[in-house]
């Protein structure tokens, strides 16, 4: 955050707004693509209130006001409800071009969100080739994870580090999450040991990814972002699975709003 | 079949339905749409193509006792059923029919209360559920007094059939089309012959007529002009722009499949054809802005159908071709006077769904080079396995050899159960970001 830059009459600012089903972001960056501040908030029952809080906190972190973001790009899936965005674009674009501007060697992009997952192929310029998402179930996103860190009472942070710790790997059979739910409550009474459990678990999301990852193919670098990224636990298998590392941004839940403000920035270019 | 009964339905045809027509189509006048920006002006013939299919169905209810009933698949020769004069339902093109007017659900949950599987396609569960609710919107289907049906286009529609058959017990027919994984054989095709040879006994049976051979290739010869027709209507979305979009030959379908073999079928189809050439020579299109061409793989969704087409005209997309279509262009022009069940076994057997996916890779290669198409869309339904079985495949394929931008959808064509309007459309723009419109 740099609220400390000089704000001169010639600065153009855009937003990027990314409306989830769970998390609200907003991204705002500067004419040279400098990111000046950004929020995250819970999206809650009513989507107009989440995205003027997180833009208001957004913006008084960058020390602006709304009239001073020259272009607005509002992505997510609430993204239709939002009046007053210039332009709506789909996250598949956002993520794509985001990890391509943090790590330009980026061909694929996984993401791992609340709801869904996608795993998104794009070429050298950041542009979108190809993707794929699961959206009609809960396996295989940060959903299912929450939903086992609280059937063992631990938080999200904990559930992927005591995966890490984990001496063997128990395999959870059930892909649904109301039906591995109840395996893992009948592992923790057979005294089984909790990491392995948890291990089980992660290895369950990181299957069902790795299945998406290969209708779209592995190429180039890989970039993971959504908030399940902050997740060793899952980013580790996933490591393991593709042989090599993969770039994870500090703060990988923004790259759809971070995403759709470099968007905002070119489309105000192009008008102009 | 009663002489009072007979009286009745043509009655009924004369003055009955032509009454019924008239009473509807003055209703209508009183209202007209406003017409849309970026759609091209309607379809003249339209009306009439829903005269013909409300007369169709009207009539239905007053054919039994009257004629022979019979329930068809999609994909069987019905061109034989027309010699014993059969009044023939589709329950396929009734299930379309449930699912545009979007009662899919209600009535798929009255063959699930009964225990059949929400994972059952849709088209059988909304026919079961028909016959153990009688719910429709058309009013009233006769029940058949036979049931007919060829596994050229899945394996459900046996199972299908068969329940009925029990529920029922009524006779049912079977034509059974060895699936062509490379080219069809010589074999093949004479184990369909004699399968016609038996059924023709087991049909005079039913329907008290006399088979005449005369007749046969007459209807034969009409079918097969019917077919090549269609074949014409839709290649006239050769043109830039397109006079017509795959939104409307869904619906436009539908003659060639229920009333396929009657000259009905024919004299529609060269109606709609004269109507097409004229949009040609005048350059209308069906989207006033035609920027890029797409083909559409897979069945429709019915109850999108109208949400869909100005979606995508909003944009400037037009349909142009799609592999459901074509099905009843594609092979039903081999069916040969000269040769009437010969050609009638391999017309029936080559369709695209009995045929491996090789095939349809090169068929869709084709009709993407041939209809200059920029976009593919890839519907992956719920209930039809067979059409949707190596689907990723092909799209993989099709991308590397022509470097086509294409995109998968997942819905159901009646039962919007299995559909999620916000999902669908992340997917679509992010198709028409791909396609940069
Ligand atoms: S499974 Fe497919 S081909 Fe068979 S009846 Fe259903 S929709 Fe038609």
């Amino acid at each position: 955050m740099r609220l400390w830059r000089f704000k001169g009459l010639s600065m153009t600012y855009f937003a990027g707004i990314d409306i989830g089903s769970l998390t609200t972001e907003v991204v705002i960056l500067d004419s040279n693509a400098d990111m000046l501040s950004y929020s995250i908030n819970l999206t809650g029952a009513d989507c107009n209130e989440a995205v003027d809080q997180a833009l208001g906190q957004a913006l008084s972190r960058a020390g602006l006001s709304r009239d001073q973001l020259s272009f607005i790009v509002a992505t997510g899936y609430g993204r239709v409800t939002i009046p007053f965005s210039d332009k709506k674009i789909t996250e598949i674009s956002c993520h794509g071009t985001s990890a391509h501007h943090l790590f330009p060697d980026t061909e694929t992009v996984i993401d791992i969100g609340g709801q869904d997952s996608k795993v998104i192929r794009i070429d050298k310029e950041g542009k979108v080739l190809d993707f794929t998402m699961n959206d009609k179930c809960a396996a295989g996103t940060g959903r299912f994870l929450e939903v086992m860190a609280g059937a063992f009472r631990v938080s999200l942070e904990d559930f992927g580090q005591l995966s890490l710790k984990a001496e063997r790997e128990i395999p959870i059979s059930s892909v649904c999450t109301v039906f591995a739910e109840s395996e893992v409550i009948s592992l923790i009474a057979q005294n089984q040991a909790r990491e392995d459990i948890i291990r089980g678990l992660h290895s369950s999301v990181v299957n069902r990814i790795w299945n998406m990852v290969q209708t779209v193919g592995v190429h180039g670098a890989v970039t993971m972002s959504g908030g399940v990224a902050k997740n060793r636990g899952v980013v580790v298998l996933m490591e393991e699975k593709l042989g090599k590392p993969i770039h994870i941004h500090t703060e990988p839940q923004i790259m759809g709003a971070l995403g759709a403000a470099l968007l905002a920035k070119r489309h105000f270019l192009q008008e102009k | 079949m009663s002489f009072a009964q007979k009286a009745r339905y043509n009655f009924m045809k004369d003055l009955g339905a032509p009454a019924l027509m008239w009473l509807r189509q003055s209703q209508r006048k009183k209202r007209p749409r406003k017409p849309n920006p970026y759609l091209g002006p309607p379809l003249k013939c339209a009306g009439r193509l829903r005269e013909i299919m409300t007369r169709h169905y009207y009539l239905s209810r007053f054919s039994k006792g009257a004629k022979p009933v019979a329930w068809v698949t999609s994909g069987a020769p019905v061109e034989l059923l027309r010699v014993f004069d059969f009044y023939t339902i589709y329950p396929e093109n009734h299930g379309a029919l449930c699912g545009a007017q979007k009662k899919g659900p209600e009535i798929c949950s009255e063959a699930e209360k009964k225990g059949y599987h929400p994972d059952l396609c849709s088209y059988a569960r909304i026919d079961l559920g028909h016959a153990f609710s009688g719910k429709t919107p058309a009013g009233r289907l006769p029940r058949p007094d036979l049931l007919f049906c060829a596994n050229n286009i899945c394996q459900t529609v046996l199972y299908w059939y068969k329940e009925l058959s029990y529920y029922w017990n009524i006779p049912l027919i079977i034509f059974d089309t060895p699936y062509n994984f490379q080219d069809i054989r010589e074999k093949d095709i004479e184990y369909m012959v004699c399968q016609f040879e038996e059924m023709i006994p087991e049909l005079e049976r039913i329907s008290g007529c006399k088979y005449s051979h005369d007749r046969f290739m007459k209807i034969i010869g009409i079918a097969r002009e019917s077919a090549s027709t269609w074949g014409r209507v839709l290649a006239t979305m050769k043109h830039r722009p397109a006079p017509i979009s795959i939104f409307d030959a869904f619906v436009h379908l539908a003659p060639i499949v229920s009333l396929r073999g009657l000259p009905i079928a024919l004299d529609y189809y060269r109606i709609l054809l004269d109507e097409l050439e004229e949009r040609v020579a005048k350059g209308i299109g069906a989207v006033t802005n035609e920027s890029k061409r797409l083909m559409w793989d897979n069945i429709a969704v019915w109850f999108k159908l109208r949400d869909w087409s100005l979606l995508f005209a909003e944009r400037g997309l037009n349909f142009v071709a799609a592999t459901y279509t074509n099905a009843w262009a594609e092979t039903i022009h081999y069916l040969d006077e000269m040769s009437p069940f010969e050609s009638m076994a391999r017309a029936y057997s080559l369709v695209v769904l009995n045929n491996s996916l090789n095939y349809r890779l090169k068929l869709m290669e084709q009709m993407i080079r041939d209809y200059q198409v920029d976009g593919l869309v890839i519907l992956s339904l719920r209930s039809c396995k067979p059409y949707s079985v190596g689907q990723y495949d092909l799209r993989r394929l099709l991308g590397e050899r022509l470097g086509i931008k294409s995109v998968v959808i997942e819905s159901d064509m009646t039962d919007f159960r299995a559909y999620s309007e916000e999902q669908t459309r992340t997917r679509l723009e992010a198709f028409f970001e791909a396609l940069e419109v």
